[in-house]
């Protein structure tokens, strides 16, 4: 690049992600932009895909292995729903993402997943949230609370944890995500130019694109 | 290869513009100022190519015979959307085996899309733009473009907008690019189009008295 730092390729691109589970619903939430080290490319890339209808994964890392990955896992759900007849289950999908990513195990994807999603515990007929987050070779790590991903992480973990709490309701998810995103991702430099929130209920799927702080801060 | 070379392109009303600069060099050495490294992909869409010097060439001609060939099975052009991402899939599945290190510009225009502008780099990260650029110059051209970029400037205002960037990188840019070559893609096809940048142009060296240049 023009400055001659060392490039590490899980900060090429730049990215910010969040997570987090509410009541009976649950919320992902990443920036938009599409960066060549310091210099911005786009200011709306998208890092958060549709699995299924119950199902977003978002992924942080290597802007290009995050659209091979986004095909790969359209791919497989297709082939799913082909096979079997019916769509994938928010639990199985976040299994196949984990198997999908050890794959590659010796030459992987420089990305590093969120699986947000809701399904219906056919027992006992509860909508039960799951998230999911990985590393870049697929370590499957359930969160309970929220899942944070991308160059601001360190600073995301700080802002989620003040200011989650169990049991919100849609809108207070939406407006908590919102702000821990924004509060980190304005002081990273390599993420940011808007964000993108996505609030999934048992009805519907909201999407929300937000302007945040439009500068590299 | 270092980012010396640059491509940039724009997306008008009704046509979209590609520019690119005009030498072919190595290291130290200057080879040539009339390179077109813009190449027509089909009737409606042209790419504009920069990175290792063989690759270029190759992968542009790859994508070329690779459209001809899905033209002819199925009977009607790709849409530039699918070319786009059809030229990723390639660099994308060939990213971890033998990487093509070509950084690109895809330019179609469509009746449905309408006039469309891809940027694509050496890694395979695609994203749809209305104005991108690549190289060096990038950083001169990408600010210039957001200070003077609107959606659906006509074919003159487009030109003027590349002039001002070419004359940018006259003044700023420590590596000069005197000449540099525009194609246009609109409803009528690829066609090349002249910039007139005054002030701008190639020395003719059999001509004595050009070598004199005095600067007033």
């Amino acid at each position: 690049g023009i400055l001659s730092r060392k490039m590490s390729i899980d900060t090429y691109n730049g990215s910010s992600m969040i997570g987090m589970i509410g009541k009976d619903c649950i919320a992902i939430a990443s920036d938009t932009r599409l960066g060549v080290q310091l210099k911005t490319i786009d200011t709306n890339f998208k890092k958060v895909f549709k699995a299924t209808d119950h199902c977003l994964i978002g992924m942080t890392g290597l802007a290009t292995d995050v659209q091979t990955l986004a095909s790969v896992f359209r791919y497989k759900t297709h082939l799913y729903k082909l096979r079997e007849g019916e769509e994938i289950r928010a639990s199985t999908f976040s299994n196949l993402v984990a198997t999908t990513l050890y794959e590659k195990r010796l030459g992987p994807y420089f990305a590093d997943p969120i699986v947000a999603g809701l399904e219906k515990d056919h027992k006992t007929g509860k909508i039960v949230p799951v998230l999911a987050t990985y590393d870049l070779i697929g370590c499957y790590q359930k969160c309970s609370n929220f899942a944070v991903g991308g160059t601001s992480q360190n600073m995301l973990y700080g802002a989620c944890e003040s200011y989650w709490k169990e049991n919100m309701e849609p809108d207070e998810l939406f407006e908590v995500i919102s702000q821990c995103l924004f509060s980190s991702m304005d002081r990273d430099c390599l993420s940011g130019w808007g964000a993108e929130v996505y609030i999934l209920t048992p009805e519907k799927l909201i999407v929300k694109r937000l302007k945040s702080r439009m500068d590299q801060f | 290869p270092p980012p010396m070379e640059c491509i940039f392109g724009l997306v008008g009303d009704g046509f979209t513009l590609l520019v690119a600069d005009a030498s072919a060099r190595r290291s130290v050495f200057l080879y040539k100022q009339d390179e077109d490294k813009i190449f027509p992909i089909d009737e409606h869409k042209a790419m504009a190519v920069t990175g290792e010097p063989g690759d270029t060439t190759l992968f542009a001609e790859l994508i070329q015979k690779n459209l001809a060939l899905c033209t002819l099975r199925v009977g009607v052009p790709r849409s530039p959307h699918a070319t786009a991402h059809f030229t990723r899939a390639i660099m994308a599945e060939n990213l971890r085996r033998s990487p093509y290190f070509v950084n690109l510009l895809l330019a179609g225009h469509d009746k449905d899309e309408g006039p469309s502008l891809y940027y694509l780099d050496y890694l395979a990260s695609l994203q749809k733009l209305n104005f991108a650029a690549h190289g060096y110059g990038a950083f001169f051209i990408l600010s210039l473009f957001d200070r003077y970029y609107r959606p659906g400037m006509s074919l003159p205002e487009a030109i003027k907008l590349a002039n001002l960037c070419i004359a940018q990188l006259r003044l700023r840019f420590v590596i000069s690019t005197p000449a540099f070559t525009a194609k246009v893609v609109d409803t009528d096809g690829v066609r090349m189009v002249d910039l007139k940048n005054e002030g701008v142009r190639m020395v003719d060296l059999k001509n004595e008295e050009e070598m004199v240049v005095v600067e007033e």
